[in-house]
């Protein structure tokens, strides 16, 4: 695939993936430029450290990501759907089911998670920002340009192909030279360590960033979701940084951790990738699950059910999570004893999610019970993730994994409870909050179009797969015969398989048709509690003011907006007077995307080993943080005279909202 | 780690977080991270020290060196806590002269660190030589750009020192690094013991 040119050329679907990128980078100037004109780029955005900002990028950046991992995803069904098929060269195949899974996890899921975590918790928490506003958007520069430096691999220099774990020793020198596994190596990395300062920031915001009235029992459930997930994310991370570390000096420097020769051991590193991996995917779905918890409870008009118990499953399935990764090398042969170990440790897993789901229904039981956009998610992810969790358990079990391994059962599996738990949960929350940071929401009928579409395409691509899985298809295979297509029924199922993808991305255009056609006439929400709230985010105007709360709310209990409201409404119910005063913020700065810029000078450097640009890079990196620390005027204070006039100008709206109830 | 409601409720508080504090509690938890680094690097130090393809192995340590190395390092871990003991007294100078000396025993460590390894490799245990080399220059000189790291990060701040003098944000990064300081020193105890004292019984 033309790897020793510096532009890769020679396939037109090379060039048609040249023209998306650069239509992806038009769309995210263009949605940056639709908010604020370009003079204000620098100053709104770029140097901005406002988590809800942050957050809209995140979001922006994860659709954008969503879009080309689908691409890749429906290339490789028309690749799959008839046999024989040679509509994609081999290579090509590889490269586009590494990137497509690479780019699902790593820079669909994980940025849309931090979108949530940033548009929300620190609303959630009745916080100003988060503890570290300057580090928030360090992370999301970094995953941002980690995603460009590994997105750019189609242009220049040609992408991973690998896998999306990159097995050694296939991913070593050896077998993988060239620039496409560095790209691989590199854009994760540094998006990798934007994720690792993200959890230690909102850990470090939930426990100290509350207001002081809310203990953490008081705390909603998202907000220990992302808690869990958070705790997760320091637990693994620094295991992801140092494997591709370790490769990195494989590759780069001459190393023997996991070569064949000299005394490496490529299983090393099958082992360490599963340690973040296989936490990586709870880390995922934590958020998820928060989500859930939060829109069920708030459209039954209800308490959530279970509280206590829904805190501990999560922080269960965090701590669990971390003993279970040997479950997806059963067959690596560890022996019996050890693989028991991680088959039970896998299936316990299920209890705490079992309670959760529990929990869900039972806070609908005899709730008044609204269908909305978000809550119909939440109908679709119930049996989606219930088959995915069972099929699940049944992979757990060690001796029949000999069976399913690498076939597309798992694959089958996997999508199964990532889209159906986590992809499903993210747009159930998108939905949810969309009007508390955008100030709209988005239109029904589409957004029911797009649901049902996605529904009955998800189901029509995934059920023929655990069919297949068991018929013997293998992950990975770039074309199978006529003879397995026709005479043992692989071809019709695949066929169905592709149909159903295609249905999911037309599923995906209305969304996005929706969110464009939304911008101009959606819904206005000029109460600030668009959908009858219960948390602390609904209690102040959408869009929120920079500051979020004038004055630090009161928190008594669990749903604390929700029992002022109640409190509101009483005869002779008399507001506290308000008492404002200087709100102490952080500064805009520049530094956290310069800073990214060097990271990106350095990893491009390394990954064509080119050692003085990426020392150049690193030399830039350091130099940025001394700039930072040599910074001391870093904060500054909103005066009270300008709280008073925006509070004026937004509590308008909130007068209106308050008599309606 | 919890704030006292009642603290918040005080009138002088504002609701207004302890930017310094925060800070501190931030920076232990990246030391948990920094930690689970080195854990993963120790990891497959254990794994991998006995493939040794016939090259270098670990009971060919040079033992004045490392023992050498490991007394400077616990001496700049002293006078680093020095540092703070100056610093909680008000004692800018003091506070200064202890950084340089901190700093100038961690650039004699780092020396020391880089004229073994340059032995090593002169007798032809590279890094490409064996995956116990690979894992060993690995796990050591991670430890040794920490170290690097560290003491220009304290050149930073003993210039911040000397122009602002002791003001609480001093005081944080100063016990930030202190910290820092010795955590590492903490890692190459288990260094000490682990790769170099196990290697050579």
């Amino acid at each position: 695939m033309g790897k020793s040119h510096f532009f890769v050329t020679g396939d037109p679907m090379i060039y048609g993936a040249d023209v998306s990128i650069v239509l992806a980078m038009i769309a995210i100037v263009f949605s940056l430029t639709y908010f604020k004109k370009w003079g204000y780029l620098w100053r709104e955005w770029i140097t901005t450290v406002d988590h809800k900002k942050i957050g809209i990028m995140y979001l922006l950046s994860s659709l954008i990501m969503l879009f080309r991992g689908g691409v890749d995803a429906i290339l490789m069904r028309l690749q799959l759907a008839i046999p024989n098929n040679h509509f994609l060269p081999s290579e090509h195949y590889n490269e586009i089911f590494t990137t497509h899974g690479t780019i699902m996890i790593l820079f669909m899921a994980m940025p849309f998670m931090f979108a949530l975590f940033n548009m929300v918790v620190p609303l959630q928490l009745g916080a100003r920002d988060v503890a570290f506003p300057m580090l928030n958007a360090l992370s999301f520069w970094l995953f941002f340009i980690g995603a460009m430096l590994f997105n750019i691999s189609f242009v220049i220099g040609g992408s991973a192909d690998a896998g999306w774990l990159s097995y050694p020793p296939l991913s070593e020198n050896a077998f993988s030279p060239g620039p496409g596994q560095n790209f691989w190596i590199w854009g994760i990395q540094l998006s990798g360590i934007g994720s690792l300062a993200t959890g230690i920031n909102f850990i470090v915001t939930i426990l100290k960033m509350r207001t002081p009235s809310m203990r953490l029992r008081d705390m909603p459930l998202f907000s220990w979701s992302v808690l869990s997930s958070s705790i997760a994310i320091l637990g693994v991370f620094p295991i992801l940084t140092v494997t591709l570390a370790m490769l990195t000096i494989d590759r780069l420097l001459g190393g023997h951790f996991f070569t064949m020769d000299a005394g490496g051991n490529p299983m090393m590193y099958v082992n360490l990738i599963w340690m973040w991996g296989h936490p990586e995917v709870y880390i995922v779905v934590l958020p998820a699950f928060g989500v859930y918890s939060e829109v069920v409870a708030t459209f039954s008009r209800k308490r959530i059910f279970g509280y206590g118990s829904m805190v501990f499953s999560m922080i269960a399935i965090s701590v669990v999570s971390y003993y279970t990764w040997a479950h997806h090398f059963f067959t690596m042969g560890a022996g019996a004893d050890v693989n028991i170990v991680f088959a039970i440790c896998t299936m316990i897993i299920a209890i705490p999610t079992g309670v959760k789901i529990f929990n869900w229904l039972f806070t609908m039981f005899r709730g008044r019970i609204r269908v909305t956009q978000p809550m119909l998610w939440f109908y679709a992810f119930v049996p989606t993730f219930l088959v995915g969790g069972a099929t699940g358990v049944m992979l757990a079990a060690a001796p029949a994994d000999y069976q399913y391994h690498n076939s597309y059962f798992l694959i089958a599996h996997f999508h199964q409870v990532l889209i159906g738990g986590v992809v499903f949960g993210y747009l159930a929350g998108m939905y949810y909050w969309f009007p508390k940071i955008f100030g709209f929401k988005l239109n029904d009928r589409l957004g029911k179009w797009g649901f049902w579409l996605w529904q009955i395409g998800f189901y029509v691509c995934f059920m023929p797969q655990y069919a297949l899985g068991f018929m013997g298809m293998t992950r990975r295979i770039y074309t199978y015969n006529q003879s397995a297509g026709w005479d043992m029924g692989w071809a019709p199922l695949n066929m169905i398989s592709t149909v159903g993808a295609f249905l999911m991305g037309l599923g995906f255009v209305f969304q996005a048709w929706q969110i464009i056609y939304s911008l101009k006439h959606g819904e206005r929400d000029v109460t600030g509690d668009a959908w009858d709230g219960r948390t602390l985010e609904w209690s102040i105007p959408s869009p929120p003011p920079i500051y979020n709360f004038a004055v630090l709310p009161t928190v008594k209990g669990l749903d604390a907006w929700w029992y002022q409201k109640e409190e509101m409404k009483k005869e002779g119910y008399k507001p506290e007077p308000v008492k404002y005063e200087p709100i102490h913020m952080p500064k805009n700065t520049g530094i956290p995307f310069i800073m990214s810029i060097f990271w990106f000078i350095a990893g491009f450097g390394f990954t064509f080993e080119w050692m003085w640009m990426g020392i150049i890079g690193l030399i830039g990196v350091v130099a940025t943080l001394f700039a930072r620390s040599f910074q001391y005027d870093t904060d500054y204070y909103i005066s009270v005279e300008e709280i008073e006039r925006t509070e004026k100008a937004l509590r308008n709206y909130t007068s209106v909202q308050r008599s309606a109830n | 780690m919890q704030q006292s409601v009642s603290a918040h409720v005080s009138d002088h508080d504002h609701g207004h977080v302890d930017q310094e504090g925060l800070k501190v509690l931030g920076f232990w938890i990246f030391l948990v991270t920094d930690c689970l680094l080195f854990a993963t690097f120790f990891a497959t130090y254990a794994v991998l020290h006995n493939h040794t393809n016939g090259g270098f192995t670990a009971k060919e340590f040079d033992i004045p060196g490392f023992i050498i190395e490991t007394f400077i390092l616990l001496i700049s871990s002293f006078t680093s806590g020095l540092a703070v003991l100056a610093m909680n007294k008000g004692n800018k100078k003091g506070l200064i002269r202890w950084l340089i000396v901190t700093a100038a025993l961690g650039a004699t460590f780092v020396g020391f660190e880089i004229n073994e390894f340059t032995h090593m490799v002169a007798e032809g245990a590279t890094i490409s030589k064996s995956a116990f080399l690979t894992s060993f220059f690995s796990l050591v000189g991670t430890h040794g750009l920490h170290v690097t790291f560290g003491i220009f990060w304290m050149i930073g701040l003993i210039f911040q020192l000397s122009r602002k003098g002791i003001t609480p944000v001093t005081k944080r990064k100063i016990s930030i690094i202190s910290l820092y300081w010795h955590f590492l020193d903490a890692v190459w105890i288990f260094i000490f013991t682990v790769v170099y004292l196990m290697g050579v019984m």
